[in-house]
């Protein structure tokens, strides 16, 4: 079963994403930001990475640099999920390293979207 | 509630106009997709509105409500392989056998243009694919707009497009996605209805009509595919949908994909 980490500050968010992604068929693991996302990936990388961009402490383009440094940091798939839509900012994180961007709000049908155009669908 | 002998009514003139086939028992459908077009008309209920048409509507609100009715399901890159065969292969393929001639290929129901920009988007960075020439119809005028405008909205963007298509290809306007001239002036719109005949249009290399034979009364899906197999230009292709049912009239091409060939052009090149 592919694994997903999703790494998001809003308890919210962090549960509907479980529920989608539980539904799509991966384990699910959560962190609130990027300093407990980093301790999740040193202890296993997970299949893919569900990453907010704003959050306190560590924020989600400088988890994703220090995360594309670490050994096994290139295997999972990043896809950023956050509430900014400007473009400039998109092409930002892809080029950090990011996989794919979501848009906040979005639903199930545009993550399984983003997973089946990746390859990492259940 | 709408009655009835409305939904009977509306399921009778939709067969008649467009070949459609509605399920007269399936009146939520009904409802979900004439509610916008009802409320845009001013009209106080979907009901109220069948029931105008039933009763004398004109010409201009019957074929709404058809159009409505045959609005195809449409987001980007639906089945990201499908695409990435279609410009990668298919299409240069198709452009060597015709020795440097344009390829013609037509999205034959192509609701807001997702399927024909999609492929478009593609071709346009593709490298090795000689001239092609887009078409791209509907029944629906309403869709057509919104095709040619090339305007959607962040919900709409996110279906299907990669990330990387949508920086590339497309600049935010507003609270709206709006993809690149470049790309938009690829392609010629048309309105067409699947039903009339389709020969003034030509002949096509490739031809997309996905999604389209579940939605037409068998006799309609049978005439357009007799349509269909006149409008490829010999050695072409057609693009169906992935439960679609070709006829004994066509012959699987791609193991993976469900396009087809006409059965004379695979018996002359297997000749």
């Amino acid at each position: 079963m592919p694994t997903c980490l999703v790494v998001d500050d809003s308890r919210v968010i962090r549960k509907v994403s479980r529920r989608i992604l539980e539904d799509l068929g991966f384990e699910v693991a959560e962190a609130s930001d990027g300093v407990e996302a980093m301790a999740w990936c040193s202890a296993v990388m997970p299949d893919v990475i569900l990453l907010d961009w704003r959050m306190p402490g560590m924020n989600g383009l400088e988890f994703l640099k220090t995360l594309r440094g670490e050994t096994g940091g290139d295997h999972p798939k990043v896809i950023f999920c956050s509430v900014e839509n400007d473009l400039h900012a998109i092409r930002e994180v892809l080029d950090a390293g990011a996989d794919e961007y979501i848009m906040k709000p979005f639903d199930g049908g545009i993550l399984a979207g983003k997973l089946d155009y990746l390859g990492v669908a259940a | 509630m709408i009655a009835a002998q409305d939904l009977e009514f509306l399921a009778a003139l939709c067969l008649k106009r467009a070949g459609l086939k509605v399920d007269p028992a399936k009146a939520y459908l009904v409802e979900s997709r004439l509610a916008p077009l009802a409320r845009r008309e001013c009209f106080s209920s979907t009901e109220a509105f069948v029931a105008a048409l039933r009763h004398g509507a004109d010409d201009r609100l019957i074929w709404a409500a058809v159009e409505a009715m045959a609005l195809p399901e449409r987001e980007f890159f639906h089945d990201y392989k499908v695409f990435d065969a279609l410009a990668h292969e298919v299409a240069p393929a198709l452009s060597r056998a015709r020795g440097g001639e344009p390829v013609r290929i037509w999205s034959a129901a192509c609701g807001a243009g997702q399927e024909i920009y999609s492929l478009a988007m593609l071709l346009a960075d593709a490298p090795g694919v000689g001239k092609v020439e887009l078409f791209a119809s509907d029944l629906s005028e309403r869709s057509l707009e919104k095709a040619q405008a090339g305007r959607y909205s962040q919900f709409e963007i996110q279906r299907g497009l990669p990330a990387r298509m949508l920086v590339r290809h497309f600049e935010k306007d507003g609270e709206s996605f709006v993809l690149s001239p470049r790309v938009r002036q690829m392609v010629r719109w048309r309105r067409v209805n699947l039903m009339d005949d389709l020969s003034r249009l030509g002949q096509f290399d490739l031809i997309l009509c996905r999604g389209v034979l579940s939605q037409l009364a068998p006799e309609a899906g049978g005439r357009l595919m007799e349509q269909l197999r006149a409008g490829l230009a010999p050695g072409g292709a057609l693009l169906l949908g992935p439960s679609d049912s070709a006829g004994r009239n066509f012959v699987r091409v791609a193991p993976d994909l469900a396009l087809y060939a006409t059965a004379e052009t695979r018996a002359r090149s297997a000749a």
